[in-house]
């Protein structure tokens, strides 16, 4: 049998080129189930159009001027409630036991991590890319133009990277990939709903209107708001990127002692 | 490292979970080359027994090497000398045949063509070239399987650690896979099973670790266990019908143990202890001047191995 012929072990791969190999897993993935997709934009795609016809005209007057508030917080919203994709990955991978596999090569411990992280930033900008075609052709024009938008979309990615710590972690800690995106979506209904995103805070009773002004996804929202629309300030993009750096920090090396513990 | 260190050794390995001592002091030596099976029943130990040697589980006890790397110190060259298929089959759902050998051998360093025709090699080795193109979620579970042990033999691993590999999967996949694993060791791989299956064991195995509530209870080639537990029967038919009486009293006699008649009254079996005790037996009917038209001695099933040592009916 000259597949069962003894073959030796090439030169050991960079940790870097794992890491690709776990990210062409990502876009294989895309390849097979398309479905994905689907999830990934109808949700955003219908609240784009729900909430600018329908609430648009009532809460800025009409649904031209909504929309060129709401686009950009409705790309918050999409890549915070995307980042749910990798923890349910990484939960479905570990009960399979895939990862036994994976943990049993000789490669980069954190590969897979990266992989799926990979996996999401591709999710972020297709996301996003379809939502900002959207919002283009109903109508919404950002006046930063070309130089605004890809600095938002670096940020949205930062965001999405961030929040994706968060469903990292609950992925290694429950094993029933339905389990991390229920908990996942009773913290960020509340953290999301109540932001800026949909409403101005100025229409809120006060101590509602306290907790939105410094609730991160708000402070994210804006600076989303100020690089599209070329208003954007240093401090206002720098209060942005408090929240995804400090869930960096703070659950990357949670998630390497978690995924080292056993 | 040198070619007399076994492919496993390990000393007094120790796994607890809250209170469950899981894995309670087992000490294990694989020659290299073998197929040793841990045959015991559901939560004896055995899976996480392999865990720890395949670097999966740190031990909280003991110590053990694989292929001459100590666990501890150099878990790296331990996980570049093994391989490991557990007990589900760990495979991508949603990738292909073809892809799923192709990520792993990306992963062992395979570049660009290379990793293709490996994987490639190893579908139209495992019978499963007509499928490479199909999504795993659509394998029957003996493909399944089958594409699992592939997915270990990217690289030659040192030692196979193969949890279960037939659980769950009908008479002919099983037939198939046992083949396989005999091919494997063939080849020079150290496979080192898991199984609950006496059967399975007996099979395939050269040496088999017999263990229940994490304690390893006995140890040896399937002939000796079978022997320890002192259950195999010797058979004797005797030439001369007139001399049956005779013969049965005299092997009763050294044997200590009832002789049953079989139906058509021309043989005698008994319960020996060891082939030596039978032989002592034989001797004595040969003495008495009993011709014997035949004797052979035989062996209980595992089956009966295992309620000898545990005194449970059924692992």
């Amino acid at each position: 049998m000259i597949g069962l012929t003894q073959v030796a072990r090439p030169p050991a791969p960079s940790a870097f080129s794992n890491a690709l190999v776990f990210g062409w897993r990502a876009v294989l993935k895309f390849k097979h189930v398309p479905e994905q997709l689907f999830d990934l934009v109808m949700t955003p795609i219908m609240f784009t159009l729900l909430f600018t016809f329908v609430f648009g005209g009532a809460l800025a007057g009409s649904p031209g001027s909504y929309l060129q508030v709401f686009l950009p917080g409705i790309l918050v919203q999409t890549v915070m409630f995307n980042a749910v994709y990798s923890g349910m990955g990484l939960s479905t991978d570990l009960s399979k036991g895939l990862f036994d596999r994976f943990r049993s090569l000789p490669i980069w411990s954190l590969a897979p991590f990266a992989g799926l992280m990979v996996g999401d930033v591709l999710r972020h900008t297709i996301a996003g890319g379809i939502i900002l075609t959207i919002g283009l052709i109903l109508g919404y024009r950002p006046e930063a133009g070309i130089l605004g938008v890809l600095g938002s979309f670096a940020l949205l990615i930062t965001i999405g990277f961030g929040t994706g710590w968060i469903f990292i972690v609950l992925g290694l800690l429950i094993r029933t990939p339905m389990t991390v995106m229920t908990i996942g979506f009773t913290f960020m209904f509340p953290l999301i709903f109540a932001s800026n995103i949909m409403v101005d805070p100025k229409t809120m009773p006060g101590w509602l209107r306290a907790f939105v002004e410094v609730n991160p996804v708000s402070l994210m929202t804006s600076a989303m708001r100020g690089l599209m629309g070329g208003t954007a300030t240093v401090e206002q993009v720098g209060v942005a990127l408090i929240a995804p750096i400090t869930l960096t920090l703070l659950l990357a090396p949670l998630t390497v002692w978690l995924y080292r513990r056993q | 490292m040198n070619s007399i260190t076994p492919a496993v050794h390990a000393r007094g390995l120790v796994k607890k979970f809250g209170d469950l001592r899981a894995v309670d002091g087992i000490d294990l030596d694989v020659p290299r080359g073998m197929i040793f099976a841990i045959l015991g029943p559901n939560g004896a130990g055995k899976t996480t027994l392999m865990r720890m040697l395949a670097t999966l589980l740190h031990p909280d006890e003991g110590a053990a090497s694989v292929m001459g790397h100590d666990l501890k110190a150099a878990p790296d060259q331990v996980r570049a000398s093994i391989a490991m298929t557990g007990q589900f089959a760990s495979l991508d759902e949603d990738l292909t045949g073809r892809e799923n050998l192709m990520l792993l051998a990306r992963l062992w360093g395979f570049r660009g063509k290379l990793a293709r025709e490996r994987a490639d090699q190893l579908l139209a080795t495992f019978d499963l070239a007509d499928a490479a193109t199909k999504q795993v979620k659509d394998y029957s579970g003996g493909m399944r399987r089958r594409l699992d042990i592939a997915a270990s033999l990217i690289v030659t691993p040192g030692v196979l650690f193969l949890d279960e590999p037939t659980t769950g999967l009908d008479p002919v996949a099983r037939k198939s896979v046992w083949g396989m694993i005999r091919q494997l060791a063939g080849s020079g791989v150290t496979i080192l099973l898991t199984t609950q299956y006496m059967d399975e064991a007996d099979q395939l195995a050269a040496r088999i670790a017999v263990i229940d509530h994490g304690k390893k209870i006995a140890e040896g080639t399937p002939r000796e266990l079978k022997v320890a537990t002192g259950s195999g029967f010797l058979h004797v038919a005797v030439a001369d019908p007139a001399r049956l009486e005779e013969a049965a009293k005299l092997l009763e006699l050294h044997l200590r143990a009832a002789v049953q008649r079989s139906a058509e009254g021309g043989r005698l079996a008994v319960v020996a202890k060891s082939p030596k005790d039978a032989n002592a037996a034989l001797g004595a009917l040969i003495d008495a001047g009993i011709e014997l038209a035949d004797f052979s001695m035989g062996s209980p099933s595992l089956e009966e191995v295992f309620f000898a040592l545990t005194g449970k009916a059924k692992p």
